[in-house]
């Protein structure tokens, strides 16, 4: 099912995000998952995420929507040309995989087998263009294709937090010029640049899901803000979490952050969209304690 | 080696609104110069009345050179809406750096030839991409700048405008919106998608032609 169907219906769109495993067992995967995340609009199927070798995410995508839930396809460019690329959107499109978050990647070198070859033939960009291409019964080429053209929920990211964020709304609008249906964007734990933020891309007229980390302790944001890009955590939300060791470590303070987060950001967003890292237990107690349902 | 070619003459006419100042690069040997057709379309735009000055010169990879060269002709470049170069990557990225304030334009697109470069001190690098991006770039080049060598803007991974790949090195991305923001030029992110064409490597073109 197409995501933004939801949005058209005025829905605030919850999605969550799973990790393949580094192996050929998926039963952990889908049991969780169906535990936790399946009263939820959709579920983001991560591609070898930060450039970690990982079972593929378009054959996790399909059990998962063989499971009941409803996949979002993500398809990054780092390590597929555009014949691989178009190639694995079809077959997406044959398996009714209709919902396609389109990314760049992250550099090779980043991940756990850093002397591969970096592809970007494509970037997100122009991929968010070549599904927009097929939808329309031709490839990148101009070659037909047989048959029923595919369709596409094409979605998108950006980063709301960004340092760049100038350089960030300017490629926020070129996605939308390509076809970019709805945007998810990185962890967000600063409201009030968020709502700046919002200011601006809300003239694209496409919804923007709230991306949300539930913090598991002081250590993990200080990493996170040293480390990761556009991720900016205040001061007082490390304090707050350091303040009581055992109520983070038992997500107490963590769930508390995220559910004022999206209070303080739902009238500047139309979802969220939350990324766990292992804590999907903590999904449902945070959507009731942030009024969401 | 590398050859330079000729723009499409249209793409470059709709960049030249106002006046432009004229630079010809016949520097090293091992870049093949597209003279005729550079003569022919200069003398279009100045029949037009569009040229304030002209130089031809050699080597304006090498900007002490170049900053003599340019240094007579301030008058002209000043009465200039814009400075079309024609030369190979390299010596337009010098020149956009040197006149950081002034809208600079590739005339001609970079292809890569077989055989080794020649020894020219560069400080600016030119990956001979084949369709100079340039023009829309603010004059730094992204397949070079950008670790990543995206033409459609910024991935997600800069951080305190530093690239994701190696923290040492500026995000090309970031320096391009800089610029563009400096030059009131962000209207180039409006830009249609762009798909890079790796066909245009000269030696699949020979490959296939043969
Ligand atoms: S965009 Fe860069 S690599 Fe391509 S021709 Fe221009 S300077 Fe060379
Ligand atoms: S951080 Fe900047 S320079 Fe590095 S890959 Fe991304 S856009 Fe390119």
């Amino acid at each position: 099912m197409k995501i933004t169907d939801e949005f058209k219906n005025g829905k605030f769109v919850v999605t969550a995000e799973v990790g393949p495993p580094k192996g050929i067992h998926l039963e952990e995967t889908v049991e969780e998952a169906k535990k936790y995340l399946s009263g939820l609009t959709a579920v983001n199927i991560t591609d070898c995420q930060s450039s970690v070798m990982r079972l593929g995410s378009l054959a996790t995508c399909k059990v998962l929507k063989d499971a009941g839930l409803n996949p979002i396809y993500q398809l990054t460019c780092r390590d597929r040309n555009r014949i691989a690329l178009q190639s694995d959107l079809l077959s997406a499109a044959m398996f009714g995989i209709d919902n396609v978050l389109a990314l760049t990647g992250d550099y090779t070198t980043l991940g756990d087998n850093p002397q591969a070859k970096p592809v970007f033939d494509l970037d997100s960009v122009s991929l968010l263009h070549t599904m927009g291409v097929l939808e329309g019964g031709h490839d990148l080429a101009g070659n037909e294709l047989v048959g029923e053209a595919p369709s596409f929920c094409k979605g998108a990211v950006v980063s709301p937090c960004s340092d760049s964020v100038d350089a960030q709304l300017a490629k926020m609008e070129r996605k939308v010029a390509a076809g970019a249906q709805f945007f998810q964007t990185q962890a967000v734990f600063d409201s009030e640049k968020y709502i700046k933020f919002y200011e601006e891309a809300k003239k694209f007229g496409v919804p923007i899901q709230l991306g949300i980390i539930i913090p598991k302790n002081a250590g993990m944001v200080k990493f996170l803000n040293a480390n990761i890009a556009g991720i900016s955590v205040p001061q007082a939300m490390i304090d707050e979490l350091a303040a009581d060791k055992e109520k983070a470590k038992a997500g107490i303070t963590g769930v508390e952050i995220c559910a004022r987060i999206i209070k303080e950001c739902r009238p500047y967003c139309q979802g969220v969209h939350i990324m766990s890292m292992g804590w999907e237990s903590k999904i449902p107690g945070l959507l009731e304690q942030a009024g969401i349902k | 080696m590398l050859i330079t070619q000729l723009k499409d003459k249209e793409k470059l006419t709709s960049l030249l609104k106002g006046k432009v100042f004229i630079i010809n690069c016949h520097g090293c040997k091992e870049v093949y110069f597209p003279e005729e057709d550079a003569k022919a379309f200069e003398s279009e735009l100045e029949k037009a009345g569009k040229v304030t000055g002209v130089i031809t010169t050699d080597y304006i990879c090498n900007l002490e050179n170049l900053k003599a060269r340019l240094e007579v002709h301030k008058k002209e470049i000043e009465a200039a809406d814009a400075v079309l170069v024609f030369s190979c990557g390299v010596g337009v990225q010098t020149v956009a750096e040197y006149l950081e304030n002034k809208r600079v334009y590739a005339a001609c697109d970079t292809l890569h030839l077989p055989g080794s470069q020649g020894v020219t001190p560069l400080e600016f690098e030119c990956g001979h991409c084949g369709e100079c991006y340039l023009n829309m770039t603010g004059g730094i080049c992204p397949i070079v700048a950008c670790s990543k060598g995206l033409v459609n803007g910024q991935c997600g991974g800069a951080k305190n405008g530093k690239c994701e790949v190696c923290p040492d090195m500026e995000c090309g991305w970031e320096r391009i919106t800089k610029r563009l923001q400096k030059l009131g030029k962000m209207e180039n992110y409006k830009n249609p998608t762009q798909l890079r064409d790796y066909s245009t490597f000269l030696e699949t073109k020979e490959c296939k032609e043969s």
